[in-house]
């Protein structure tokens, strides 16, 4: 009993130190604080994957009780230690991204024309912002058929991955 | 009812593919800022290692008395604060003749807008400036630079705004850019360059054409400031000497030893509209403007040659209290010793810390571990200096920023940095200020993409990370036996493996990177699945090149560790430029080197090493040669595809190629 505490302990030291080395990188100032724009990215960087709602829950824990519009670390620390002990926020398999393109596909023609992408991906579920578009388009897009073949593009995305 | 379900199950598939897109996205976006935060620790180390070669000078004249009379006269020639003879200029050009045969841009003096519109469309082109004019015009700048006092004011109006431009180092790309953007310079439209127009890129030189004819035909409203690389030694090792010798094989040495006493004559800094200071690093607590618009400027060559006294009691140990004001030893006067031709300590170091300082969010001043030269300084201290001499804002530049400028210290410290792309394609981008008098300033940013489409986001970031860790593994390579020293001491149990924070805490205290090591172990180690790190896997893909096949490999690794500080120390040596130097010569400066560095190579091994670079057998070491024989090979790389080092191999004998074992 005491060693499964003590290995705990040294899970969630390990924890700290991840989560420290993480925010830091985005701490300019060196001040301890990050910009709220940052938050997505270090959390995602950290191995979770949290949709647009949940992240703006989680913004909402950790933010200053009036928004400064920068996160304190002393704030961001326990609420993230928490989210990865929970295991909160776990990022989707592979296969199941690869359903969600089929269903958008009926025909299965293996492609989704550059037009159904952007229409797909700014009016329904959370919408892209135009960066996040034109970013996604300019490496998903073959410009000869300017449709993305789907298949391929997600292993490019799970190579870089790895 | 069928076509609500179906509308669900749209909507449950865009979520999906958004939501790993985001993540996918942001995990770009985390290991671009690994790899930049790689790129930065790096190059503030290599920045610290310039202050222990100052500190490694200084000890040289320190133990100049105890050294035997011949290495004396090395010495002291080292350090003889040479001789501002007038040189004169005909000296110079007039030995230099412009064949008819050269197609280049053909400068017309007195200096007129034409002839920078002449050096714009021939750098355009790649040509190169003759030599001739480039030393007629570094001869012209000395003169009017010479005229102007420490700091430039500077008055604008609504009509009359200024443009501040922060570091190019040599990309000559932003510079162009920047005129396209925003206008050549004229009466009309004035520009200060804040420091670090040199090294790194591949068109210093262009550069610095450009600005000092600009600044020849526009005195009073094209100022130039300072940066840290204007500095003859960091040019040593930042490439825009090299730069020099390649384009000028003939006259690069000329070049070099005017250039040197230009760089002396660049003001300090611009204050405009007796509002704003404009300097290329920052402030400290200390920071004296009254001190530092009265000194010789002149007098300050080089970070790395601190102002030594002749009195051999003066303790050497003074100069490492950085933070606020220099203390001296009670009962020593400061500059009591100090012959005229050099600056006091006080005035060397407003010099240093105007030049290699950086803001941080933390209040007060602590020395620049960094860099190793200069403080950190907070809001606190830019508030004091800034209402100490009734100034609102300061501008300064000297760090990479990814949008190519910030603001902090609640607006009253704004950085800019005009080298988009510094690290790699894609890392930052540059920035420029356009203010005037009574109105916020104004900010534009820029990127610079090569003429093939900029590519994608992941490509970028892939190279980006390559490049970075690439470096990375070079470091922990000259540090290899330190390493597997801290590594052995944790291994109780002799396994090969520690555990994951062991590792991350050897690293970071040996290789002294602040860096998250956790988050980069995957790149850099094999990790097994209780998560235990095989700490000599990092060696297993690289390998310094040895020359000799003899050589022993901590002679190896130290030599390669050291290879950028041994250069400099050989080139200073080196003071008729001839690229050789004595065998005595060369043993001396070995003898002191290994003490101050605590590094431990017999006289034997001194011998030999000498031994194998006098290739001549004449008695005279080609330095350059031999250490460019120092470079690591990474086992799955094609040689091709090896970035720029110097790649040199040496002459007869002992020529050995990249291992043969190549991976597709």
């Amino acid at each position: 009993m005491a060693e499964e505490k003590e290995r705990e302990e040294v899970i969630v030291a390990e924890y700290h130190k991840k989560i420290k080395d993480a925010f830091e990188v985005f701490d300019h100032e060196t001040n301890n604080t990050v910009d709220v724009r940052e938050i997505g990215t270090i959390i995602r960087s950290l191995g979770c994957c949290p949709t647009e709602g949940e992240l703006h829950d989680f913004i909402a824990e950790v933010e200053e009780e009036e928004p400064t519009g920068y996160i304190r670390y002393e704030k961001f620390l326990p609420v993230m230690t928490k989210a990865l002990l929970e295991r909160k926020y776990r990022p989707i398999a592979e296969d199941v991204l690869l359903r969600a393109f089929e269903v958008l596909d009926p025909a299965k023609r293996g492609i989704l024309t550059k037009e159904e992408l952007v229409k797909y991906m700014t009016e329904e579920g959370e919408p892209f912002s135009q960066e996040e578009m034109e970013e996604m388009l300019s490496a998903a897009i073959d410009p000869e058929s300017n449709a993305i073949n789907y298949r391929d593009y997600i292993t490019m995305m799970v190579i870089d991955e790895n | 009812m069928w076509e609500e379900e179906l509308w669900n199950k749209t909507l449950k598939a865009a979520l999906v593919i958004q939501n790993w897109y985001r993540r996918y996205r942001a995990r770009l976006r985390a290991r671009q800022h690994y790899a930049l935060a790689i790129f930065q620790s790096v190059e503030y180390a290599d920045e610290q290692g310039q202050m222990q070669l100052s500190d490694f000078f200084s000890f040289m004249l320190e133990n100049y008395a105890k050294t035997p009379k011949e290495d004396s006269a090395l010495v002291s020639r080292l350090f003889e604060n040479t001789m501002r003879e007038n040189r004169d200029r005909q000296e110079y050009v007039g030995l230099i003749d412009v064949p008819d045969s050269y197609d280049g841009p053909r400068l017309q003096f007195p200096l007129t807008f034409t002839d920078i519109d002449l050096l714009l469309h021939a750098f355009k082109q790649q040509q190169t400036l003759h030599a001739h004019y480039v030393i007629e015009v570094l001869f012209e700048a000395r003169k009017v630079l010479k005229q102007m006092p420490n700091f430039t004011h500077i008055k604008t109006s609504p009509s009359k705004e200024i443009t501040i431009c922060g570091d190019l180092h040599g990309k000559l790309d932003d510079l162009l850019l920047i005129f396209y953007k925003n206008g050549l310079p004229s009466e009309n439209n004035p520009y200060v360059f804040n420091g670090d127009f040199v090294d790194r890129g591949n068109n210093s030189m262009e550069i610095l054409m450009i600005l000092l004819v600009s600044f020849l035909v526009y005195p009073t409203d094209l100022h130039l400031n300072r940066g840290n690389h204007e500095d003859f030694m960091m040019n040593l090792r930042y490439g825009f000497t090299k730069e020099i010798l390649h384009k000028y094989k003939l006259h690069g040495r000329k070049i070099l030893q005017i250039l040197e006493e230009v760089y002396t004559w660049l003001p300090i800094g611009t204050i405009i509209d007796n509002e704003i200071l404009v300097i290329h690093g920052g402030i400290s607590e200390s920071t004296d403007l009254n001190t530092l618009h009265k000194i010789q400027r002149n007098k300050m060559r080089s970070v790395l040659m601190p102002p030594m006294s002749i009195n051999r009691e003066y303790d050497v140990n003074i100069k490492k209290n950085k933070t606020g004001s220099s203390i001296a030893t009670p009962g020593k006067a400061e500059s009591d010793n100090f012959p005229s031709e050099q600056l006091t300590k006080h005035e060397w170091e407003q010099i240093i810390d105007l030049l290699w300082s950086d803001p941080r969010g933390r209040k007060g001043c602590y020395p620049n571990t960094s860099r190793g030269g200069g403080c950190y300084f907070g809001p606190d201290v830019t508030s004091k200096i800034l209402n100490k001499n009734q100034l609102k804002m300061l501008i300064r530049s000297h760090e990479c920023k990814p949008d190519g400028y910030e603001i902090c210290h609640d607006g009253k410290v704004i950085t800019v940095f005009s080298a988009s792309n510094y690290y790699e394609e894609g890392s930052n981008r540059g920035a420029y200020i356009r203010l005037s008098y009574g109105s916020t300033p104004k900010f534009f940013q820029y990127q610079v993409t090569s003429t093939s489409c900029l590519s994608p986001l992941h490509q970028r970031v892939n190279t980006m990370e390559f490049n970075a860790f690439r470096i990375l593994k070079e470091r922990m390579l000259s540090r290899k036996t330190d390493l597997t020293n801290a590594f052995q001491l944790r291994d109780y149990s002799r396994s090969g493996r520690i555990s994951l924070a062991q590792w991350a805490f050897s690293m970071e205290s040996i290789l002294g990177l602040n860096l998250p090591w956790r988050s980069l172990s995957s790149h850099l180690v094999n990790i097994d699945h209780d998560g235990n790190v095989d700490y000599m896997s990092s060696f297993e893909d690289v390998h310094i090149e040895k020359p000799v096949k003899e050589m022993k490999s901590s002679l190896i690794e130290t030599l390669y560790r050291y290879r950028s500080d041994l250069k400099i120390i050989f080139n200073v040596i080196d003071t008729d430029h001839s690229g050789l130097i004595s065998m005595d010569e060369f043993r001396t400066m070995w003898k002191l080197f290994n003490t101050h560095y605590n590094v431990h190579i017999d006289d034997s091994q001194i011998d030999e090493l000498a031994s194998i670079m006098d290739f001549n057998k004449d008695g005279s070491i080609d330095f350059n040669e031999f250490l460019k024989a120092f470079y690591v090979v990474h086992k799955y790389e094609k040689p091709e595809s090896r970035p720029d080092q110097d790649k040199q191999k040496l002459p007869p004998a002992s020529l050995k190629t990249a291992d043969p074992k190549l991976q597709s």
